[in-house]
């Protein structure tokens, strides 16, 4: 590259332009200013809108938030109507997915940074899987509806707790591998060689060394996915939870609901007193979630040491 | 295990005696080896598979369905009726929705999402960044269905109470502003991910060579961490493209045109929740309907993560 440039073009940044450089400096330094204060400011706007947001939303629905709400099943009558089947549905999902999904990510993520060879195949599992990283999470209800329902209804009970699990394991496998490879992607490359040097296997070295080191980096990603997968509302609708059940799901193979489907369908509907059980529906939701990424958080924190 | 290994050393005999035991201790150990391998093998195929799974059901489905439709008619038709008695099928209607709600997401979101990740990473101090980077990712985690809440109750009467008087309850601006809002932390967190794990010494580097903190973070670590951030934002899209519930409940299910961002308009996730929120029978044309809007969504976001794939591939910087 450098062989081929024309000799006659002065070089950017040579000695030549020397006096250019040095008299530019106090300019310089004042876009630094007005750089700093808007990067500020850029990050703070994010977070004023989600203090408004949590604001408008606790003004909504604190004031219906009761017991009652909390063991109620739903009503067609907007101030008997409850959240209670909808709330258990979901740390059923929750967990069931938790379960299908982050030793599969996990799995597939060491397989790829520490085993697989470079070759075409390789590459093609890697193009795959950050297609499918941007695939849209109703797609995934589109397929769990196909498979999961209706092709697998004999086994997984059609329109079922497992159902749901599976389409939302899925749906964010994606996302637990690439931020698990980004973790190991930041180990540096002399900690495996010192391993093998000593004798290990590449097994060892990773249960040993590579894991514990990749875990904080991984579980911000599984936090990130399964608060996604608490949340999802689309693909759910799509594999059939229901919108008004009147019973608690017992197995995975009960019908169910879940808190973002309960409030899907109350805001959809026109009288304002549903629109403050979604209210209430939502604080409830945002406080399972808050929960759930704050005991994430802790353990990040807790294994992380930054050098 | 840490042990046995340190064992095996202590116990392994010098370069002059027999390496007998030593041998046989690897053979487990090799065996070990290669079950893990393809037990974590296992798992990653399993994308592979669901790749497959979701091109078969598409197609199977959409294949039905344009036996019943003209595949012409499916693009050209500027008419989207498709519960009427006489319905017709053009997709770029539903696609115009789409179209402009992720246009106006990503203009709110891209700078906003950059700016707050260089800030994050190369700003603000130790102590603030471990309290601002959780505090986002709470933001990344909120639910689709809260912000389109939030959208329908507060974003879209604040905008018709100040801006736009002439503004419909329903409408595209509020659903695209809240959406874009949403994209913040995704691409924020994911770039701030990417700018952080460039190495110090690029930056000393430039230090050294008398740049500034603002010419470093934007003419070194940015574009060094270039790959990271076109990630970001084709993820931050390809969630636009996709995103269904702040569309289903504040830009209003209404198929036409979307020329007008103060007016409602459907989107493709938007017309698929809509028919799969009610009672539609297995195999039915409405039923075929949703895997048809649902394969022009797939196939778009894979036009679109290819295109960014082979460019992430092209300006990776390795270290």
């Amino acid at each position: 590259m450098a062989t081929k440039s024309d000799p006659q073009t002065p070089r950017k940044g040579g000695p030549e332009e020397g006096p250019l450089f040095q008299s530019s400096t106090s300019t310089r330094h004042a876009l630094d200013r007005i750089f700093a204060v808007l990067v500020f400011v850029a990050t703070i706007i994010g977070l004023i809108v989600l203090a408004i947001l949590l604001v408008d939303i606790a003004w909504d629905g604190l004031p219906r938030l009761s017991w009652a709400f909390l063991t109620s099943f739903s009503s067609v009558i907007p101030d008997n109507t409850g959240i209670y089947p909808a709330l258990l549905g979901s740390l059923w999902l929750l967990a069931l997915t938790g379960i299908i999904s982050v030793p599969l990510g996990i799995g597939a993520a060491t397989y790829l940074e520490e085993y697989a060879p470079d070759n075409w195949l390789t590459r093609l599992i890697e193009i795959n899987i950050s297609n499918l990283a941007g695939v849209p999470s109703i797609i995934y209800g589109l397929l769990g509806l196909g498979i999961f329902v209706n092709l697998l209804g004999p086994i997984t009970g059609g329109q079922s707790i497992v159902s749901g699990a599976l389409t939302l394991s899925l749906l964010i496998l994606p996302v637990i591998i690439i931020a698990t490879r980004e973790a190991f992607r930041t180990i540096p490359g002399a900690l495996r060689e010192g391993g093998y040097a000593l004798g290990a296997t590449r097994w060892e070295v990773i249960k040993a060394h590579l894991l514990p080191m990749a875990i904080p980096g991984a579980l911000t990603g599984t936090i990130l996915a399964l608060s996604r997968a608490i949340g999802e509302t689309a693909p759910l609708i799509v594999v059939g939870a229901a919108t008004y059940i009147t019973f608690a799901p017992e197995s995975p193979l009960s019908s169910y609901s879940a808190l973002p489907i309960q409030i899907y369908s109350w805001v959809s509907q026109p009288q304002p007193g549903f629109q403050i059980a979604a209210a209430a529906g939502i604080v409830v939701l945002m406080i399972v979630l808050l929960l759930a990424n704050s005991v994430a958080i802790w353990l990040r924190n807790k294994y992380q040491r930054r050098a | 295990m840490q042990l046995e290994a340190l064992v095996a050393v202590e116990t392994r005999p010098g370069s002059g005696s027999g390496p007998g035991m030593w041998r046989q201790e690897n053979r487990g150990r090799h065996l070990q080896e290669r079950v893990v391998k393809i037990v974590l093998a296992a798992c990653a195929y399993l994308s592979i598979f669901t790749t497959f799974g979701i091109v078969f059901v598409l197609l199977f489905e959409t294949i039905s369905f344009f036996t019943q439709v003209s595949i012409l008619d499916f693009f050209t038709d500027t008419r989207w009726a498709a519960s009427f008695a006489n319905p017709s099928f053009g997709i770029m209607v539903l696609a115009s929705g789409t179209l402009m709600t992720t246009l106006i997401a990503i203009l709110i979101a891209l700078p906003i999402g950059l700016l707050a990740a260089i800030y994050l990473s190369e700003y603000a101090s130790t102590r603030l960044r471990r309290w601002l980077k959780p505090a986002l990712e709470i933001l990344a985690g909120v639910p689709t269905i809260v912000y389109g809440y939030f959208a329908l109750t507060f974003v879209t009467p604040l905008l018709r109470a100040t801006i736009f008087p002439d503004m419909t309850i329903f409408n595209v601006l509020s659903a695209g502003i809240v959406m874009g809002v949403m994209i913040i932390p995704t691409i924020a967190s994911v770039s701030e991910d990417a700018i952080y794990a460039v190495p110090r010494s690029l930056r000393e580097g430039a230090y050294a060579l008398g740049a500034t903190k603002r010419e470093t973070a934007t003419k070194i670590v940015v574009p060094a961490a270039l790959s990271g951030i076109v990630a970001a934002t084709i993820l931050g899209i390809s969630r636009a493209v996709g995103e269904t519930m702040i569309v289903a409940v504040a830009a209003g299910n209404l198929a036409q045109f979307c020329v007008n961002p103060l007016q409602p308009c459907q989107t493709m996730t938007a017309f698929i929740v809509q028919v799969a929120s009610g009672d539609t029978q297995t195999g039915s044309l409405t039923f075929q309907t949703i895997f048809a809007v649902g394969s022009t969504l797939f196939l778009m976001t894979l036009v679109l993560n290819v295109i960014s794939y082979i460019f992430v591939r092209r300006f990776r910087e390795a270290y």
